[in-house]
């Protein structure tokens, strides 16, 4: 375990030192304040717009900094060739990829800690109301980030940063329209297209199970059981992408 | 029990291409390490020293044939505690300073906190890279680079050091301070094992050497048996008072006659008929200055098994 904290924290470090992390963190700080700018709306229309708006930037600055991180956690250090030198030493594999995942998963949490303030900040600045489903909806985020970055490292144990980032936004696409391929599947006529598109809504993840932005800035919060349900499906996500980037990478050459 | 011992190695690479033949990396390799001796495992590029430091450290996997590191298979966790390793032209993480780099792979090996501080300083100090403790990685040199690697690979004061060309891409004095290094890790009874394709380096400080070539071992044993047996050592022969070359029995005998001034040099192909040219000499009333022979460098040693059949496998132990 302690192998692990030691990678997890290195790659956190790492994370820490680079500058692109501040320029996304800033863009997000700007999304989330950036409804001061739209003066002509109504005062509700411009509650649900800072509402939106900021939990929107939260999502996508997470999941860009989960995708563009993710891919090189691990190709990056056989790229360089840091692996050597860290796999020389008395760690195991499955040890060296839970670290790498733990220690992006970690920056993460910092960075939605960092957005979280200024974002109920702005919310109270325009008297927008804070409620409960707003957490929720922040927590099925956060859940959906770990398992982007699950989805990025995965890919990142057998291929180029390039082509992982290529998969990795694929799958995230598919995973946000994965209800809708299953509405094609059922009115499709062709038995090949029906098959096709049930086998991808079955083997992506869905993530519009985490999606309830929407809901939360309307103020409807969801059943403590729904939002379990979805959390323990993300983390089993999750720990299924790990575990198979344990394999793929227990049985790789350097 | 021998630090390192390698039996029947092979390495094949499959080709990216169906069709294509697979790329012989090692070819049956064998050879072993006694503990406490300097090994300097010596080939051109391409031998497949580096794949063998790879299969070693449990990087990649071999197609057949099997290794140990201290007793243990190679690829073992555990044993990894005992090994330090330094890669060729290493790359480290460069956002790290040299200290904080230093700590990190003391705490990958497992030492606490405090243990960790005490050996980076000590090692930082050893390499000459105390001053630079607070610079990032980046702005370092080749060669402050390679003595960072160096001490990464000896933080956990490992009983065996594996080091990958250690001295490549350093200045003469860098190189010194390498090979220094290495003698004094001897000297504290630890193992070195080393890859290099530079000649005088092994020369200097190796107690034994092992030629690779295109994935075999060719050669290995100590370097003075090396480069003596089986090789044909010359004889220089410098005697005065006579003209050598009008003698039938010096002229016949050698392969060079040379004259300087009032003396003549005489080389011989070998110490085979010395007795009989040094009598010439003193039947032609001539003076005998100095006998030297003179023994084979490892380099034509290197060359000549270069040069040769790659299946006269030729294995000779000290």
């Amino acid at each position: 375990m302690r192998q692990v904290v030691v990678i997890a924290l290195n790659t956190f470090r790492e994370n820490l030192r680079d500058k692109i992390l501040y320029n996304l963190l800033f863009f997000a700080l700007l999304l989330i304040g950036v409804p001061v700018l739209l003066a002509d709306l109504t005062i509700m229309e411009h509650r649900k717009i800072v509402t939106d708006m900021g939990l929107a930037a939260i999502n996508l600055v997470g999941v860009i900094i989960a995708v563009f991180v993710g891919i090189g956690l691990v190709s990056k250090e056989i790229e360089r060739r840091t692996i050597y030198t860290i796999m020389a030493r008395p760690i195991r594999r499955t040890q060296f990829i839970l670290g790498k995942y733990l220690g992006l998963a970690l920056t993460l949490l910092v960075n939605v800690s960092i957005m979280l303030p200024v974002y109920f900040g702005t919310l109270w600045v325009y008297r927008a109301p804070v409620h409960g489903a707003l957490l929720q909806a922040i927590e099925l985020i956060f859940i959906e980030l770990l398992l982007v970055t699950a989805l990025a490292l995965f890919f990142s144990t057998f291929s180029t940063a390039t082509l992982s980032a290529t998969f990795t936004l694929a799958l995230y696409v598919i995973g946000h329209l994965s209800t809708d391929l299953k509405g094609i599947a059922e009115k499709s006529e062709s038995e090949t297209v029906r098959m096709a598109m049930k086998a991808v809504y079955y083997l992506c993840p869905n993530l519009e199970v985490l999606n309830m932005k929407g809901q939360a800035a309307m103020g409807v919060s969801v059943a403590w059981s729904y939002q379990a349900l979805a959390s323990v499906y993300g983390l089993l996500y999750v720990a299924l992408l790990i575990s198979a980037a344990c394999v793929v990478f227990q049985r790789r050459d350097f | 029990m021998d630090a390192i011992l390698i039996e029947g190695l092979t390495k094949k690479f499959r080709p990216g291409w169906p069709g294509l033949p697979s790329v012989i990396a090692l070819a049956g390799l064998s050879l072993s390490v006694r503990q406490g001796e300097i090994y300097g495992f010596l080939g051109p590029n391409g031998a497949g020293k580096t794949v063998t430091l790879k299969i070693l450290l449990g990087l990649m996997r071999p197609t057949s044939g099997s290794a140990e590191l201290l007793g243990k298979p190679a690829g073992d966790v555990e044993v990894r505690r005992r090994i330090g390793f330094l890669p060729e032209s290493p790359y480290f993480y460069d956002y790290l300073t040299a200290e904080e780099f230093l700590s990190f792979y003391g705490h990958l090996a497992g030492l606490d906190r405090a243990h960790v501080g005490r050996r980076v300083t000590q090692l930082l100090d050893l390499v000459g890279l105390t001053e630079a403790r607070t610079r990032q990685l980046r702005e370092f040199s080749k060669g402050m680079l390679q003595r960072v690697g160096l001490a990464q690979a000896l933080i956990h004061d490992p009983e065996l050091v594996i080091l990958d060309e250690p001295m490549s891409g350093l200045d003469p004095i860098g190189r010194k301070q390498v090979r220094d290094l290495i003698l004094s890790l001897r000297d504290q009874g630890k193992t070195v094992f080393f890859s290099t394709h530079i000649i005088p380096d092994v020369e200097m400080i190796c107690d034994r050497v092992g030629i690779l070539v295109k994935g075999k071992l060719l050669a290995t044993g100590r370097v003075d048996d090396l480069v003596s047996h089986g090789h044909t050592q010359s004889v220089e022969i410098v005697c005065e008072g006579i003209d050598a070359e009008t003698v039938p029995d010096i002229r016949d005998a050698s392969t060079r006659v040379l004259r300087q001034g009032r003396q003549c040099l005489v080389v011989l192909p070998g110490p085979k008929r010395l007795e009989e040219v040094l009598a010439a000499i003193r039947a032609c009333g001539g003076t005998l200055v100095s006998v030297t022979p003179q023994k084979g460098s490892l380099e034509e040693l290197f060359f000549k098994q270069q040069a040769g059949p790659t299946n006269e496998q030729a294995e000779r132990k000290a």
